[in-house]
């Protein structure tokens, strides 16, 4: 894997344009993680902000997001409004068990010259389908560069005890697959997760989290890590809080007619004291 | 299980008397008087569990029962260590094991090796564990380690220094 990996996620920022032209952080984060008690619901923010967790840049796009259900099914969010810097969303929780709210895209990107003119596809604001990418994509062009990609957005809630069923990874895009449940998670313990690339693991995957709270302290105390041949990671944690995790991942395994494989991933966690 | 206080209702009593005289283990529970503006009587659990922190036994569980729609359940989770270790894959309320929360005062539990709640424990170390969450209050957890079973009478005595008083475990051979 390269060090290199900055410059593709502007850029796919920018192509996705459902964020800002630059790599600032996109978050979804709950008011609580685990609960008890029955039907239930739980209050998130989601914005595209560095300071985590300030809404102080962008709302961002999040009509898109989707919720896996304890068993499966899927569910909605609710009461969705966008304000200027942040989005609040409710999610109603009637079954037992860990809840996934998330949004995912996999798909294809490309960059390329044309009278000496930069094209790119999917333009900004334009979702990636494979027609729209046969039809804009040519074959031959001057500095034409096809990547394959994928950004997951994710974040758990648990009513009563957690369980996997909506964490079954999909074997697209870049995934984590708990080793620690990720609302089974305590300052004073190791956590361990394992990330998937299309279903394989993601051998040499970048990991960095930051616990929240980072407007009252000078630093910004990352945890990195790196995955292991088997795709896991094992973090040690920086006190309770909830915890910014994002990882990256690329290499040259790509679909074709892509030649560079990148995967994003972005998670909200909460870390509970002992 | 048998519950004794002074000030305690009869129905608690009258569970006490089926049960005399044959405590294996008693646990006396303290919850401090506070000198706080908002006073909400704290959420109890205590429970044992073995060397490899399995919950062997959830003896007794103190919250608001009595609110509508089961809406008291709602914190029962502030027992963080409970309610993961044990708590999250109950069906609350549990018969004599659950009940209503109290107000400063000593409160005497008193079990008898595997009579429900107390399961039959198999010679070893263990960890009575009490913890007690308060609303607009803070979080206390006290582990009091012994080992079962012992040659003669014992009492093993640790201090809360928040939301717990004295913990006192007594062990009868």
């Amino acid at each position: 894997m390269k060090k290199t990996i900055l410059k593709p996620l502007i850029l796919g920022a920018m192509v996705l344009g459902s964020l800002s032209a630059e790599a600032h952080r996109a978050w979804i984060l709950p008011q609580e993680t685990q609960l008890s008690g029955e039907d239930r619901w739980v209050g998130f923010e989601a914005a595209v902000s560095n300071d985590i967790f300030v809404a102080n840049y962008h709302a961002g796009f999040f009509g898109n997001v989707e919720v896996a259900q304890p068993d499966g099914e899927k569910g909605s969010i609710e009461n969705l409004h966008t304000g200027k810097y942040r989005n609040v969303f409710d999610v109603q929780l009637e079954k037992e068990g860990t809840y996934k709210v998330f949004t995912a895209s996999n798909g294809m990107r490309a960059m390329w010259q044309e009278d000496g003119k930069r094209r790119m596809y999917p333009g900004r604001g334009e979702q990636y389908t494979p027609e729209g990418f046969a039809k804009n994509v040519p074959e031959k062009a001057d500095n034409l560069r096809v990547m394959q990609s994928s950004r997951r957005m994710e974040t758990f809630v648990t009513l009563g005890a957690p369980n996997d069923t909506a964490l079954q990874p999909t074997g697209q895009g870049l995934e984590l697959v708990p080793v620690t449940h990720p609302n089974d998670l305590y300052a004073g313990e190791k956590a361990t997760f394992k990330f998937l690339i299309d279903g394989e693991p993601a051998e040499g995957a970048e990991l960095t989290a930051i616990r929240e709270g980072t407007r009252y302290r000078n630093q910004q105390n990352e945890i990195t890590a790196v995955a292991n041949k088997k795709g896991e990671v094992t973090l040690t944690w920086n006190g309770a809080g909830r915890y910014f995790i994002e990882v990256e991942y690329k290499d040259d395994k790509a679909k074709k007619p892509a030649t560079e494989r990148t995967g994003a991933y972005i998670a909200v966690l909460e870390v509970l004291p002992d | 299980m048998k519950l004794v206080n002074n000030a305690l209702a009869a129905t608690a009593l009258s569970v006490a008397v089926m049960q005399a005289n044959a405590a294996d283990l008693s646990v006396s529970v303290e919850i401090p008087e506070l000198d706080v503006a908002e006073y909400h009587k704290p959420y109890v659990a205590v429970w044992i569990e073995d060397d490899s922190n399995k919950v062997v036994s959830n003896l007794a569980v103190w919250y608001d029962i009595d609110m509508r729609n089961a809406e008291g359940e709602k914190w029962l989770k502030d027992m963080r260590q409970w309610w993961r270790r044990i708590g999250r894959t109950l069906e609350m309320p549990i018969d004599g094991v659950t009940g209503a929360t109290y107000g400063p005062g000593s409160y005497d539990l008193e079990f008898t090796m595997g009579k429900a709640p107390m399961s039959d424990l198999q010679p070893g170390d263990y960890r009575l564990r009490v913890e007690a969450a308060r609303e607009v209050g803070g979080r206390e957890l006290l582990n009091v380690p012994f080992t079962w079973p012992q040659q003669q009478d014992i009492t093993i005595t640790e201090q809360g220094s928040s939301e717990l008083g004295a913990v006192k475990l007594t062990i009868k051979p």
